[in-house]
């Protein structure tokens, strides 16, 4: 990342002659800015990465606390109130099997949350690697790596995940590790070629020269210089995998039931859209809601984060 | 001082040209093509080329940043070419370079307190209280003030950072410092005020600098001994004085006619060169300059010529001195 747009904060002349020395005294108090804490300034001053923020917030506020905003159970069958519509009782009206929705959906974003959290760890993980030692040892390491990429880029990535959790078998922690999966290239391209750009730096060059080693230069000079669009792949990575999650619980591949998990709370609720609009608009709601706050907060810290989008 | 710290013999790099759908060799540019030359304990030894002519590539593969093709460094007496990567490494605090782009070779994540004090923990010193006296003490040598140390690359002005580069690379108290094209970068005004420290640091250190520069009058300024370079090979090595006053070979004089002098009312033939540079992918048989020298003879299509003394340390290659 280049820092170049920001002006250098005193010139030359103050350091080197000594009459100048006093002004110096002044020029300590200037706080040594550290590229974070500027973009961190930068994105707060994005209203939609803000709202984003909240958004996200409020749902990571809202599993922690599911327990607490709620009397009701999010697996209990009440088939007398099957199909209620909002009311005080039940603020977004009951499900066919008469549980309270939201209860279901405080819950469902507990399940939501971990497997975007894990998934993108694990893609995140395991995709930096390979996409660290795809680029800075290149060559046959690279061929291999990079075709890998390939085959797994070919399928349709929600194909993919059918195909992965079709050998593993239906259920919750099969489809993160699927979603992992299909999201590993993704974060391996993007940090290979970060990697190949930033080998090609002067100052890796340097490091070289210095006399480090391989382990130094990756783990002190290119990672801490590659971080910043792996940041920005989680941050969209984590809602792409949440909506992949739902996607595979619609199918019924992903979170078995009773689990409240949104997607799957979407196909069992289908039948009902005439009869029961809100069984299926509140976890459909919950979905978009998510997936748009991490694509808010993605998107504004890409442009926080990668200079050439800065204007 | 007549002791030589570095000999290079026969140094080659080819980069292989690749192309085809499975990538494969179909030629290579010869960046540097079989370049010898000592450098004496203490001195400065410039090199001067148009860019492209591989005198980067040169100091690059002198010190195994680039791989080189082929040929022998000899450093201390000691082969280095052929040395482990491990035993390359340990070696490499006494061998340092100076980059030519300080807004490049700067770590932007790090702070001048890591960039200086990295040098220093990996050839081990791993105290930090350690580390950070050295590093202030460092910063004081080349002009900047111990509180410099928190601060971040883009926090400076491109003089700044070239001095927090050298810093750098003194760090381990090297024998030998590779300057690549230290000064092109920065405002002439800066320009200057670099090339005296460096001046400076050599007396106090008792440093031996490569200086590699594609500005004549800067090489002038700081050099000993001064080599030429044209199209990944040397034509021409000998004091500067001698290089100045007498050169023998065509391409240094055209090259030395191109100098503005200071004085408008005097007068100096210039040589034009005609035409461009040949690529360095499919030089020109026998000597390189033969395309564009004033002087060609037949002869000079078919052989290369010899790098040689032709006088007391002069080198020269070149047919009309034979």
């Amino acid at each position: 990342m280049k820092q170049d747009e920001k002006k250098p904060i005193d010139t030359e002349q103050q350091i080197t002659s000594p009459q100048n020395r006093e002004q110096q005294a002044d020029v300590e108090q200037i706080e040594a800015v550290s590229p974070w804490k500027d973009a961190f300034r930068q994105l707060r001053k994005n209203r939609f990465a803000v709202a984003g923020l909240i958004i996200i917030i409020f749902f990571i506020i809202l599993a922690i606390v599911a327990p607490l905003l709620t009397s009701y159970s999010y697996h209990e069958q009440n088939l007398a109130n099957r199909l209620q519509p909002p009311s005080g009782e039940h603020w977004m009206g009951t499900d066919d099997l008469g549980r309270d929705i939201f209860t279901r959906i405080a819950y469902g974003a507990r399940v939501s949350l971990q497997v975007g959290f894990f998934a993108v760890i694990g893609a995140l993980v395991f995709g930096t690697f390979l996409g660290i030692i795809a680029g800075y040892f290149g060559r046959w390491v690279d061929m291999i790596i990079s075709r890998i990429f390939d085959i797994l880029l070919a399928f349709p990535s929600i194909l993919l995940a059918i195909a992965i959790v079709a050998i593993l078998g239906a259920s919750l922690q099969n489809a993160l590790i699927a979603i992992a999966i299909i999201n590993i290239p993704i974060f391996g391209r993007i940090v290979r070629s970060r990697v190949i750009s930033l080998r090609a730096e002067e100052y890796i060059m340097a490091a070289k020269a210095q006399g480090m080693k391989n382990g130094r230069i990756i783990f002190h000079h290119i990672l801490p210089n590659s971080i910043t669009p792996i940041i920005v792949q989680s941050t969209l990575g984590f809602g792409t995998a949440i909506l992949e999650a739902a996607a595979l619980g619609f199918l019924g591949l992903g979170a078995q039931p009773p689990t409240p998990e949104w997607g799957q709370m979407l196909a069992s609720s289908r039948e009902f859209i005439q009869l029961a609009p809100w069984t299926l608009v509140m976890p459909g709601l919950s979905i978009m809601l998510v997936v748009l706050g991490f694509n808010l907060v993605g998107d504004g810290l890409r442009d926080v984060l990668d200079p050439k989008m800065r204007n | 001082m007549q002791k030589p710290i570095l000999e290079v013999d026969g140094l080659k790099k080819y980069f292989d040209i690749k192309g085809g759908p499975i990538g494969r060799k179909v030629g290579e540019v010869k960046a540097v093509d079989d370049v010898s030359f000592m450098v004496m304990e203490g001195e400065i030894l410039g090199i001067v080329g148009e860019s492209g002519c591989g005198k980067s590539t040169t100091g690059k593969a002198i010190l195994r940043l680039i791989e080189p093709t082929a040929g022998k460094v000899k450093f201390q007496d000691k082969e280095i070419t052929n040395l482990s990567s491990s035993e390359m490494r340990s070696l490499r605090k006494d061998m340092q370079i100076i980059f030519q782009d300080p807004y490049a070779s700067l770590n932007p994540r790090h702070t001048v307190e890591k960039i200086v004090g990295e040098p220093l923990l990996v050839h081990g010193m791993t105290s930090s209280i350690q580390r950070m006296k050295r590093v202030r003490e460092l910063l004081e040598v080349v002009g900047l003030s111990p509180y410099h140390a928190k601060r971040y690359p883009h926090q400076f002005s491109g003089g700044q950072r070239q001095r927090v580069g050298i810093a750098r690379a003194l760090a381990n108290n090297p024998k030998l410092v590779i300057c690549d094209e230290p000064v092109s970068a920065l405002d002439v005004s800066i320009q200057s005020q670099i090339l005296n420290l460096m001046e400076k640091l050599r007396d106090e250190f008792n440093l031996t600098y490569i200086f590699i520069a594609h500005d004549l009058s800067v090489v002038k300024h700081i050099s000993d001994r001064i080599g030429v370079m044209y199209l990944g090979r040397m034509v021409e090595l000998t004091d500067k004085n001698k290089l100045y006053d007498d050169p023998k070979h065509p391409y240094t004089q055209a090259l030395l006619s191109a100098v503005p002098l200071p004085d408008p009312d005097l007068r100096r033939e210039r040589i034009i060169l005609k035409g461009d540079v040949p690529s360095p992918a499919n030089p020109p048989s026998g000597c390189a300059f033969h395309t564009r020298c004033p002087y060609a003879m037949d002869i000079c299509k078919e052989v290369r010529p010899d790098f040689k003394p032709v006088e007391d340390n002069h080198f020269v290659a070149c047919h009309l001195y034979e």
